[in-house]
């Protein structure tokens, strides 16, 4: 399979890239000047692209590699892949759903109680030295709060497990009411944030689910009510978050997805009732590596004539 | 009632919880606010509590020997911690004092608060704030990888009531849990270590949630902390000096484990100023407990104690003699 042109979208995970370089002949799209450039001198040579949640497969770039048989994405969302066009042409998409699951929940928890119990907040108060001068303020109770859960999918249901162990009540919206647990559902996210103190957005990013969390959901939530965003930063209208938490329309934000990532509104920082991440939620050697190895294992299956590991077209 | 008439409960240094419902307090009992009067301490009981039979105090109030002795007719004490390291227990138990403290009403908010530091630690998450904070994303780009809880070996120091919530929590993370405690506990699904040590060798976490006293003081030391290694993390929630914070702090300049979340210290609220260079620390200025909901509880359980002395019925949350 050493000749097979396998092309990766963006740095990733050095365990992945070497391991590609190892058993592909691998591309590198960033180490060309352009990506007109790379077309016009490989387009032809590239069978497979290895994208991620910073760039996919889009429709300039389908169109400029008629070779291309299958988009091996290394994350869950499946926002920054062209997917009608794949189907179209019959480039076959897999991605890695599941090895993220825990990792990303766990970041959830994290973030929920970073916010409501201040922790770095009262990191940051004690580095400074401030704790000699007085005590930290009060901090809020997490246990028994209500959560919220945008998308009960694999990973809201993870968030919704984990949160029960804090004995918190769950709602959720999501596109249909999910047989079989014993949340309560809303059939709007207007709702949902009316009747929850902890709005956790975890479904996937979509036209229809773009903006999501806007200015009334966030108005619904309150001043006590805090947003935890582990999805895609384009789940939340950004510009109104910043706003509703400058104004104090809203308590706090636990984000670790933005619009455009690696850019973060320089409003939030001067804010202490947030918390900020550079898009972690899978971030743990464990399972970077899992996800590495799914994309190797479904490449590998494509090219051997096998049943893809985790086809999503 | 007129104030006279009110049982008298003597207050050396005011507890939170007392500034918060001092008027609630003040409507079925008569404080005798020590710190208000310009007397030495030890002067004031002479003059003013050679009759009082109850006091209400902090675990930042030693009740000393000394203390007990200016106290005559003392025949409670109540306390606003779970912890007791603070009052001279061997005294106590020499003149019959009865001493109740916070029971359970702590133990919600402090196992949270151990899940989130220890999920801070292993996911970086308040270092990864600060690296966003400065603007370091664009310039530096990916955030070095964290740990995975999912499959991690917890062992919780102490299984009492604290213990087992961060137990019950951490299982749902995918934690295997074992712990050490004074005695193996019977019906539970988690393995018993019957020393620090042990169960430091056989953790990739320790979490401490036990009392300070003499047996437990600086029981997390060198050897311990040897055994757990160097990707070992430990979270403390019970008391600073359940750890040898020397040792600590060499080991995680040196490497030598890898990380911890901290809510205590040995002397509060002066920190090692080594920690404050670490990127792979959590400190939190001993705020556990510091929760509106904790407090109100924590109110409601200290009056209840008090009420439940002068009208001779068996308090609320005695600690009982082991």
């Amino acid at each position: 399979m050493e000749s097979i042109g396998v092309m990766l979208t963006c740095p990733m995970n050095p365990y992945l890239e070497q391991e590609l370089d190892k058993r592909f002949k691998l591309f590198r799209f960033w180490d060309y000047p352009s990506s007109k450039e790379f077309f016009k001198e490989h387009s032809n040579s590239i069978r497979a692209v290895v994208g991620n949640s910073t760039m996919g497969a889009d429709a300039e770039m389908i169109e400029a590699l008629p070779k291309m048989e299958i988009v091996s994405s290394c994350s869950v969302g499946l926002d920054k892949i062209d997917l009608a066009r794949c189907k179209e042409k019959k480039i076959r998409v897999t991605n890695t759903p599941d090895v993220l699951t825990e990792d990303v929940a766990d970041l959830t928890i994290g973030l929920i109680l970073a916010i409501l119990r201040r922790i770095c907040e009262s990191d940051r108060y004690v580095r400074s030295g401030s704790w000699k001068g007085g005590d930290f303020k009060l901090t809020t109770k997490f246990t028994g709060k209500s959560v919220g859960i945008i998308g009960l999918g694999r990973i809201g249901l993870a968030v919704a497990k984990r949160a029960e162990a804090f004995d918190c009540p769950i709602s959720y919206y999501s596109r249909t009411e999910k047989p079989g647990t014993n949340y309560k559902y809303y059939p709007s996210v207007i709702e949902l944030a009316s009747n929850c103190q902890i709005l956790v957005v975890a479904c996937a990013l979509s036209p229809e689910t773009f903006h999501i969390v806007n200015r009334e959901v966030m108005d619904a939530l309150g001043p006590k009510g805090v947003v935890i965003n582990i999805g895609r930063g384009s789940h939340v209208d950004e510009t109104e978050l910043v706003s509703a938490l400058v104004e104090g329309r809203l308590g706090g934000a636990g984000i670790d997805v933005f619009e455009n990532e690696p850019n973060v509104p320089e409003e939030l920082f001067a804010l202490d009732n947030v918390v900020l991440l550079p898009h972690v939620g899978s971030g743990t050697f464990e399972t970077r590596k899992a996800m590495a190895d799914l994309v190797l294992g479904n490449l590998e299956a494509h090219f051997l004539n096998k049943p893809l590991l985790t086809p999503v077209v | 009632m007129a104030e006279d008439h009110l049982p008298q409960v003597l207050v050396l240094r005011p507890p939170k919880c007392f500034t918060a419902y001092e008027t609630q307090f003040s409507e079925k009992f008569h404080f005798l606010k020590a710190w208000e009067s310009p007397l030495p301490t030890t002067d004031f009981l002479a003059t003013h509590a050679a009759s009082v039979e109850a006091i209400l105090c902090n675990s930042f109030t030693p009740i000393t020997a000394d203390i007990l002795h200016h106290l005559p007719s003392l025949k409670l004490i109540v306390t606003t911690s779970v912890g007791h390291d603070h009052i001279n227990l061997p005294e106590c138990r020499r003149r019959g004092i009865s001493i109740a403290d916070a029971g359970h009403v702590f133990s919600e908010d402090c196992a949270d608060l151990a899940v989130g530091l220890l999920i801070d630690v292993l996911r970086k998450i308040s270092a990864a704030d600060r690296f966003v904070r400065a603007g370091l994303w664009p310039i530096s780009g990916d955030y070095p990888l964290g740990s995975k809880l999912g499959g991690k070996r917890v062992g919780i120091v102490g299984l009492g009531s604290i213990g087992l919530g961060v137990a019950k929590r951490l299982e749902a993370f995918g934690c295997i849990i074992s712990y050490n405690s004074r005695k193996e506990k019977a019906n539970l699904p988690y393995r018993f270590y019957s020393n620090a040590c042990e169960l430091g060798a056989n953790s990739d976490a320790l979490v401490i949630c036990c009392a300070l006293n003499d047996e437990t003081h600086h029981m997390i030391n060198k050897e311990v902390m040897k055994a757990l290694g160097k990707e070992g993390v430990i979270v403390n929630v019970g008391r600073g000096a359940i750890i040898d914070e020397k040792e600590l702090v060499q080991c995680l300049v040196e490497g030598e484990i890898g990380g911890a979340g901290l809510d205590v210290f040995e002397n509060e609220p002066d920190l090692p100023e080594e920690l404050f260079t670490l990127d792979n620390v959590v400190l939190s200025p001993h705020l556990a407990v510091a929760t509106p909901e904790s407090l109100s509880g924590l109110f409601h359980l200290m009056m209840g104690n008090l009420e439940a002395y002068f009208s001779n019925k068996p308090l609320l949350s005695p600690l009982l003699d082991e």
